[in-house]
């Protein structure tokens, strides 16, 4: 029998020990995370950018999947925690069988590391290496599949409390390719668990997954009636391929649809804020203006997101229960 | 037991001595978080420093990380001048094991290289477990291994022994 | 040959409507009598079956055995030991093995293996197409004369309908059965649970019910234009139950089976990421369950199978949906069927029926009952016997299953092939 997701990623303590997903994670240790990382944003602007927290250990960045800007937070997030930081893509090739998940695993563990930041193109591959690394390992996701992104969803939280202050009274919508999207399934578990008011998606029918409400969100698929009272938006990134899978006809009709402008951006609050994780397609899913001008913290979130993850990366290293 | 404005005033009478013993020209007051920033700031004022005082926060450089992990609240440090070739007054409440000095010296260190360094603390008190000595004390105490003592504050600056659980430094 | 007499038993037999507690006579590999002691009957072997049931062997509708070419997985010899400790006397195997079952060469080597095995009652499906690749008739007729006792479409996708309907015609030339597993390929997208809440939370790739129920609805329909008998394999659907009932009612010669785990396991019990789930056509919701078992009371759904499909350990090690689908299942057959019984979901006739006089039926075997004069196929269980799911009481090869480590009730004591016993517990009572 295996455990519960919520009891792999803590240990006997309660304590934060891998970090896969934001689901089954208390309201109290995602607060305890947003707190870390208050503590951690202040050193961007120090003399001191490093501090000693993770000397001597190593952290392995292990990457299935290309992404050189989540990469390099990750690679500075553990630079500036002292680690020692080695990075790795490793393609996966459906015609090149190679080394099998496992296998990859335990070579580097027999090189004594101490956490593996992984980023996956398959949903449940950061739960597979969590559940069969060795016992001292720690765990990161860095993006599994359409599973969850949880790192980003932190940053994003992050973001939204620098700004907003409050959940419990905040209308977030979260607009896109939501069927594809981990970074949205973690965003709708975190807004969740922080006690936000509601969560709506917008989207065509196409892109919104089977029983989506069950994640705990209310739904539309139209833009202008979705927007109404809005607090947060946040923009997800439409990738070309749905086009060419007959999920969408075309970018210029997604645009039409869906696409942020600034007279749409009008109909939500007057104080509403637009996020996005990344990378932005202008004049897909944004229009330039809108991603450029003063209601944007889209920069924001990339600076907030090395302190998140200094934050999760120093927690997850703890001890397992004091030393043994 | 002393009261507290007997031991301000060791203190104070002990800073002006080495001041002068060990020559210290226009020192950076630093204190480290938080009851060293307490004494810090009376410090700061009888001696009528001007330049403002630094404030130290080592939970980032604290040695029992891998025992007790990361600290949620922490308010960054903040050192308002360069450290390069400075004389500096570093002060804290109680000095103990020399574990909270021995980082604080490490962060300081980690800003630039200074001329000098005196440490000077409110009360020192047995159980020393590094090389490291205060260079003025407003007193030295002996106690036994269940008894601690606290400084509460900042208005009114208070000292407490308290006994209790075996501590940890 | 062996003289052995069967007594104290409580014997269930559906086909001939008989449970009570009698003892059956056996010689020659035949059962000679039930109940009424043949004269001078000198038994050679005595089994005492006190407190225990005695029923027709199981006949399994849904096997892979990984031999010929998956060796690696599992063979014949280990799988044919876990098939004799479930009480498993017939077993049809699917051709997608390696090479495909599309030439009597290869339907001549299952014969063989089976034989080396000790293990004669093992039917080959036929490939209804080449290599499985569903574009060209397979040879069906040297196939069944070669010992294949249907044909097949394994997991595997018809190019068009058009070949569909050919090969059904063929088929129907032969007079051979149908069995066909009803899986859209396009609305299936290559996922690997079921379209619903939990493969949302976990961003699974899925498969609607529709890919199932529309693959069934297209081969109905040929099957009346043909006038092809099919049955409909392992389905897991609420809405294909209905359609079954439906084609039944309106008298087309058809049937269907549902997997045992289905029975039991909805979306709902995957534990995270737990590749030991991971079953293809996927575990669905309560509803369909329900459905399925009410199916199976009901009568539309016929029989039950273990779908069993061992697999080495690497095939489940790695993320889910990269892993192999399918569960080791033989050995679990009996006891999840009288956990069914027990939540009175079915009756214990209907579950034995559903294991033995149907099969009987759909495949036309004369066995599936105790009738004098056919082969001893028997089973002898303990209902009440509890025992761990653990690697000291599991012979194949195969240890994926989401039941490891759990304790079911109701074990296998005796079985008899043809007369012979090819299995019996150590632990239990007498056997002189």
């Amino acid at each position: 029998m295996t455990e519960a997701i919520d009891n792999l990623q803590l240990n006997a303590e309660g304590k934060l020990k891998h970090f896969i997903t934001i689901e089954g994670l208390s309201k109290a240790l995602l607060t305890e995370i947003l707190d870390t990382a208050e503590s951690f944003v202040g050193m961007t602007d120090q003399q001191i950018k490093k501090v000693p927290l993770l000397r001597g250990k190593t952290i392995v960045n292990l990457f299935f999947e290309n992404s050189t800007r989540t990469r390099t937070t990750f690679e500075l997030a553990a630079k500036r925690l002292s680690a020692d930081v080695l990075s790795m893509s490793i393609s996966t090739s459906s015609t090149s069988k190679g080394e099998s998940l496992l296998d990859t695993i335990r070579n580097l563990e027999a090189m004594f590391v101490d956490m593996f930041v992984v980023r996956h193109g398959i949903s449940g591959a950061a739960h597979f290496i969590a559940r069969h690394t060795a016992p001292h390992i720690s765990v990161i996701n860095a993006g599994d599949g359409q599973h969850a992104h949880p790192t980003q969803a932190m940053l994003d939280m992050f973001t939204i409390r620098q700004i907003k202050k409050d959940f419990a009274d905040l209308r977030v919508a979260i607009i896109g390719d939501i069927l594809h999207s981990r970074v949205a399934r973690s965003q709708i578990q975190a807004l969740n668990t922080l006690g936000a008011a509601e969560i709506r998606v917008i989207a065509p029918k196409t892109l919104l997954p089977a029983h989506v409400e069950t994640l705990g969100v209310s739904v539309s698929h139209n833009l202008t009636e979705g927007l109404q009272d809005i607090d947060v938006i946040i923009m997800l990134r439409l990738q070309k391929e749905r086009m060419t899978s007959a999920l969408l006809p075309s970018e210029s009709e997604y645009f039409k649809c869906f696409g942020l402008t600034e007279s749409k951006l009008k109909i939500a609050k007057p104080n509403a804020i637009v996020m996005h994780p990344g990378p932005i397609n202008r004049g897909v899913e944004i229009d330039s203006k809108v991603a450029d001008g003063p209601q944007s913290v889209i920069l924001k979130q990339v600076s907030n997101g090395i302190a998140v993850r200094m934050a999760i990366m120093s927690m997850a290293m703890q001890p397992q229960g004091g030393m043994q | 037991m002393l009261t507290i404005s007997t031991l301000l005033n060791n203190l104070e009478a002990e800073l002006r001595k080495t001041q002068i013993a060990r020559k210290l020209a226009n020192p950076l007051m630093i204190g480290i978080r938080t009851g060293g920033v307490w004494i810090a700031e009376q410090m700061h004022e009888r001696l009528a420093i001007s330049e403002p005082l630094g404030l130290l926060d080592i939970s980032f450089y604290r040695d029992d990380f891998s025992q007790i992990g990361v600290h949620p609240h922490v308010k960054p440090s903040c050192v308002p001048t360069h450290i390069e070739g400075r004389d500096i007054i570093l002060i804290d409440d109680v000095f103990y094991t020399g574990r909270t000095v021995r980082a604080a010296l490490n962060e300081i260190f980690d800003y630039g290289r200074p001329n000098q360094v005196i440490l000077a603390v409110l009360i020192e008190r047995d159980g020393k477990q590094i090389p490291i000595a205060p260079d003025c004390v407003g007193t030295r105490m002996v106690l036994t291994a269940d008894q601690r003592i606290k400084l509460t504050g900042p208005k009114p600056l208070a000292i407490h022994l308290e006994t209790s659980a075996p501590d940890k430094p | 040959m062996n003289r052995i007499l069967i007594k104290h038993g409580r014997i269930i037999d559906p086909a001939n409507e008989i449970d009570r507690v009698c003892p059956v006579y056996i010689a020659d590999g035949k059962i000679i009598s039930v109940s009424v002691e043949p004269a001078g009957f000198n038994p050679d072997i005595v089994i005492d079956a006190d407190k225990q049931i005695v029923c027709p062997g199981f006949i399994d509708l849904s096997t892979r055995l990984r031999e010929p070419g998956q060796s690696r997985k599992a063979t014949f010899k280990s799988e044919t030991l876990a098939a004799a400790s479930a009480g498993v006397t017939t077993m049809c195997l699917h051709p997608d093995t390696k090479p495909v079952i599309d030439t009597a060469a290869v339907a001549e080597l299952i014969r063989e293996l089976a034989d080396k095995a000790d293990y004669p009652q093992i039917y080959p499906i036929a490939a209804l197409t080449q290599k499985l690749e569903g574009t060209e008739l397979s040879s069906m007729l040297s196939l069944k004369q070669a010992g294949c006792i249907a044909v097949g479409n394994a997991n595997q996708p018809i190019k068009n309908l058009l070949i569909l309907r050919r090969a059904m015609e063929y088929a129907a030339s032969h007079d051979l059965l149908l069995m066909f597993r009803p899986n859209d390929y396009w609305l299936g997208n290559n996922g690997c649970a079921h379209e619903g809440a939990v493969a949302t939370r976990y961003g699974l790739p899925s498969i609607p019910d529709a890919a199932e129920t529309i693959a069934l609805d297209q081969c109905l329909e040929l099957a009346e234009l043909t006038g092809c008998r099919v049955h409909f394999g392992q389905l897991s659907c609420k809405r294909s139950v209905i359609k079954i009932h439906q084609a039944i009612k309106y008298g087309l010669d058809v049937s269907a089976d549902v997997a045992i785990h289905q029975l039991h396991l909805t979306e709902n019990d995957m534990a995270p990421f737990d590749s030991a789930y991971h079953v293809l056509p996927p575990l669905r919701t309560e509803a369909d369950k329900q459905y399925l078992r009410q199916g199976l009371a009901g009568g539309t759904l016929s029989a039950i199978c273990s779908d069993h499909q061992p697999h080495d350990i690497d095939a489940k090690l790695g993320a889910f949906p990269e892993t192999e689908p399918g569960v080791s299942s033989l050995e679990t057959l009996l006891p999840l069927m009288l956990k069914l019984v027990t939540k009175h979901a079915i009756t214990l006739e209907q579950g034995i029926a559903a294991l033995s006089q149907n099969p009987a039926r759909i495949l036309r075997l004369n066995s599936g009952a105790l009738t004098p004069g056919l082969p001893a196929d028997i089973c002898i269980f303990d209902p009440e016997l509890e025992w761990q799911v653990n690697a000291d009481n599991w012979k194949s090869r195969g240890v994926n299953t989401p039941f490891w480590n759990h304790t079911l009730k109701g074990r296998v004591t005796h079985t008899l092939q043809a007369g012979r016993i090819i299995h019996y517990l150590h632990c239990t009572r007498t056997y002189s």
